[in-house]
């Protein structure tokens, strides 16, 4: 599966209505907000109905679990096998942190702060890899080179697929930086990596450090990749036990979903707005057309090879498998068209419902933030935490035993997407309706609007780009999601990649490159929207919540 | 208009749109659920776990002849048993097809499996079949190995599966223990050498294999032996002959082989197939049962790319393969095999799985 960064995108105020008292947010408690309180209770309501929904899952994996009894749980969990899975989830965890973050920042810090040419392009290109799904950058290793395998090969993989995920927060804080304190650093003498280590480091500190909480969250719940690599980790053992024992293999997710809260927690205790404002309303460097000079051709050309490696080798791959095989063993068309509409429909369903369920919840927070208002926020972000298997088992278990009806639909693969991926549709909708000014709305019906044509006058132009911008990000997470469609796919329904994984899994190489080019073509639409859409904001800030 | 009335009017509206994007939500989850099928649809639901090819050519024949249509979910064998005891009685499933006759014992002691016609069962040897009569057999594999001849000559290879544990395989072969068709070969030897011996041979095999413990189906197992990955796996006799339909003659390096007549790792599995209880198309799926083990079901076992031995008297195997009868498995019954559970525990206590 591959995540892209949750991204609270937060552009300033715009300077003219700063001078405008009355687009600025209200006193928290003034009177004038009163009259509000009943509708507000109602969003209050509908959000806490929302992040029950979200806590559904871990509900249901605890009462799974109880199920399968503590016999059953004290044999597959309590071995020597678990302290060797979770030894090698987190070795692998550490080292694919590392080297994303050293990645990511060196890449961020090329198209951010030297002169680059063909800046634009190269920021699509090193988002891209977000729009591959790991399990095929898995593929396309080891069907060339069929030997790599275990640690290493796991670690080359995880660190081309999640490098974007530190690459995007690290840009975006960097954009946000005033490159003045960094110019004044070197006017007093101080060498570049001096400059770095004490001026920009501590600004991009908190971007970095929430980059690697996505990068560990994602390895922590990858299965396609490291079970065609060989490498074994909870996620994967999760799978196995699935097959035998349904109910052990929540008992085995356990250990899984208090990593993840653990790094939720984490995140949660990075300090946010650490800039200071005099720092992140400095006007942003002029950027004319960049000259190309010989000084930046290492930069070019370590940045082209990591491109060639994220990007360029798997879709290089997928394409010399299919030019290799025979026509006959290609997959027929209407297969092909029929599993690529399938992933369309689901997972457009699932963004939608991500989308319009986020909106009251990131309404809520945006007049007021009282206590019961922040957690019950906090709380619908804990699914993030979650790995996707560990969703469709929950969800598999409700099905099966209070809600049969919907067991074999594709109802239950669309509500997997849609709470998997909420968080993600949060903070992008969050973004929109923290720019739109509530006085905004207020001054429309003081003017005698009715609130319908406030609605559609006011509100949606102003979500409209946040909306957008989630539906984006979780339709492209969908797409390359791999471990909840297997699970929940229905009898006789093929996505692309339950399609993909069956022909890879029988080693028909060829036959599977057609699913994986079609995937990567539809997630790297939204992909570039969204990587165009991030430079596009003069004042960003990306952060995990 | 008084504040309070604006109120409650901004409330309505508020809690009017709460509610249309609820129904919205409903209509989708609506729009997007499958309705169950109709009972007067003539179509059945299998639950495939055999070779997807050879399962198809099965249908189109049967449905040819009977005009009986078949949906079928493909998957392996254990993610459909542990499927079907999930869904007990509501299970959509009318009929079960798996690769190994254990996990049709399984289901048969939950007591979610139908007592097959007489007249099917008759198609087929008794042996090869529950005892109780609850599932028939459909065709015959058996254990051996895939071997590299550029890395380990014939007469190197070891006389029986017992053999492998010793250290002088180090780093020589490769495991898939999550492949349920190794499963009865541990329950084989545990049969014969008891539960610590089996336990000791499966730690010296996970040694031995190194990294290569834990590959994912026998498919990989015999690629990786073709292009000499690793230089010997155990599976069953066919994969190489699969392989060989799939990537054409000239590009097959590995070989066949079988352990020493009688060894507890030469043993022969039996494919088979049930009607579910809860099944609601119990004619029809019988008539599924009957076809697979007649005459024309078996010929088309026979020519398809699955390369396993009909069990139907009178057909003849594919001539590529050793007749069934010039081998020498070890006596181990599909009864004897019962559930297999006995080989999870084994696995899973030797860290395998």
């Amino acid at each position: 599966m591959t995540n892209i960064p949750m991204t609270d995108i937060q552009t300033d105020v715009p300077r003219e209505a700063q001078r405008t008292p009355i687009l600025v947010a209200p006193p928290r408690r003034h009177r004038r907000w009163r009259h509000q309180e009943g509708q507000s209770r109602a969003v209050v309501a509908a959000s806490a109905i929302i992040a029950l929904a979200l806590l559904l899952p871990l509900a249901l994996l605890a009462l799974d679990a109880r199920d399968a009894g503590w016999g059953e749980i004290h044999q597959v969990l309590f071995r020597e096998r678990s302290l060797f899975l979770l030894r090698h989830t987190l070795v692998l965890s550490a080292l694919v942190m590392i080297l994303a973050a050293v990645l990511g920042v060196a890449s961020a810090w090329c198209t951010e702060r030297c002169q680059l040419p063909a800046r634009r392009l190269w920021t699509m290109l090193l988002v891209l890899p977000v729009s591959i799904p790991d399990f095929v950058v898995g593929y396309a290793w080891h069907s060339i080179a069929p030997t790599m395998n275990g640690l290493l090969a796991a670690t080359l993989v995880m660190t081309l697929g999640t490098y974007p995920l530190v690459y995007l927060p690290v840009a975006a804080a960097l954009r946000r930086a005033n490159p003045v304190l960094e110019d004044t650093a070197h006017s007093l003498g101080k060498g570049r990596f001096v400059t770095f280590s004490r001026v920009a480091l501590p600004l991009i500190r908190t971007a970095v450090l929430g980059g690697c909480v996505l990068v560990v969250l994602t390895v922590i719940s990858e299965y396609g990749a490291f079970e065609i690599l060989r490498y074994q980790t909870f996620t994967t053992e999760i799978f196995t036990e699935f097959q035998f024992d349904p109910q052990a293999a929540g008992a085995l997710s356990v250990p899984l979903v208090l990593l993840g809260l653990l790094m939720l927690g984490i995140d949660g205790m990075l300090p946010r707005r650490t800039v200071s404002s005099t720092v992140s309303a400095a006007p942003r460097r002029a950027r004319g057309p960049v000259r190309w000079r010989w000084s930046v051709a290492p930069m070019v050309l370590a940045l082209g090879a990591l491109v060639v490696l994220g990007v360029g080798m798997p879709i290089g791959t997928l394409g010399y498998w299919m030019a290799q095989s025979q026509h006959t063993t290609l997959p027929a068309a209407t297969t092909l068209t029929s599993a690529t509409w399938t992933t369309l429909s689901y997972s457009a369903w699932g963004a939608a419902i991500a989308v319009v369920t986020a909106l009251p919840v990131a309404m809520m927070t945006f007049r007021r933030t009282t206590a019961p208002r922040v957690i019950l926020d906090r709380v619908t972000y804990i699914t993030r935490a979650v790995p996707g298997v560990v969703i469709a088992l929950s969800l598999v278990f409700l099905a099966t035993r209070y809600a049969y009806g919907l067991y074999q639909t594709s109802v239950l693969l669309v509500v997997a997407y849609a709470i998997l991926h909420f968080p993600l549709a949060l903070v992008c909708v969050k973004t929109s309706v923290a720019q739109a000014s509530a006085r905004l709305f207020d001054v429309g019906r003081s003017l005698g609007a009715s609130p319908v044509a406030v609605f559609c006058r006011v509100a949606l132009p102003l979500l409209a780009p946040g909306l957008l911008a989630g539906f984006c990000l979780v339709f492209l997470t969908a797409v390359t999601e791999l471990t909840a469609t297997l699970v929940l796919v229905p009898i006789g329904v093929q996505t692309l990649a339950t399609q993909f994984w069956a022909y890879q899994s029988e080693v028909a190489y060829g036959a599977a490159a057609p699913y994986g080019l079609v995937i990567v073509v539809l997630a790297a639409v939204p992909g570039t929207l969204l990587g165009l859409w991030f430079d596009r904001e003069r004042h960003t800030r990306v952060s995990l919540t | 208009m008084t504040p309070t009335t604006t109120k409650t009017r901004r409330y309505r509206r508020r809690a009017g749109l709460v509610a249309v994007a609820l129904l919205l939500v409903a209509g989708v989850a609506a729009a997007c659920g499958g309705g169950p099928a109709s009972a007067s649809d003539p179509t059945i639901t299998l639950y495939n776990a055999q070779h997807e090819q050879t399962t198809n050519a099965l249908i189109a024949a049967f449905t040819k002849q009977t005009g009986i249509k078949v949906r079928v979910d493909n998957n392996s064998e254990d993610v459909l048993t542990a499927q079907i005891e999930q869904e007990g009685n509501r299970s959509p499933a009318d009929v079960v097809y798996t690769e190994n006759s254990n996990w049709l014992q399984q289901l048969d002691d939950r007591g979610l499996l139908a007592k097959v016609d007489a007249a099917t069962l008759a198609n087929v040897p008794t042996a090869d079949s529950a005892t109780n009569g609850d599932w028939v057999g459909v065709s015959a594999r058996v254990s051996g190995m895939v071997y590299n001849p550029s890395k380990v000559s014939a007469a190197q290879l070891p006389k029986s599966v017992l053999d492998l544990a010793d250290p002088r395989w180090k780093g020589k072969i490769e495991l898939a223990p999550a492949e349920t068709d190794f499963w009865p070969i541990v329950s084989s030897v545990a049969r014969a050498k008891g539960n610590a011996a089996t336990l000791a041979w499966l730690k010296g095999l996970k040694a031995n294999a190194g990294t290569g413990d834990n590959v994912p189906d026998n498919e990989t197992l015999t690629r990786d032996v073709n292009q000499g990955t690793t230089d010997l796996a155990i599976v069953n006799q066919y994969y190489v002959y699969r392989l060989q339909a799939e990537v054409g003659r000239g590009s097959i390096h590995a070989k066949t082989a079988y352990f020493a007549p009688h060894d507890p790792g030469y043993v022969e599995d039996i494919s088979g197939a049930a009607v579910l209880k809860s099944s609601t198309h119990q004619a029809a799926a019988q008539k599924f049962l009957a076809f697979l083990t007649s005459d024309a079901g078996q010929s088309i076992i026979v020519h398809s790319e699955s390369f396993e031995y009909p069990i139907h008297p009178g057909v003849a195997a594919n001539p590529e393969l050793p007749p069934l009868s010039h081998l020498q498995p070890t006596s181990f019954t599909p009864a004897e095999l019962g559930t297999g559970l006995d080989a999870k525990t084994l696995l899973q206590q030797a860290g395998l799985i």
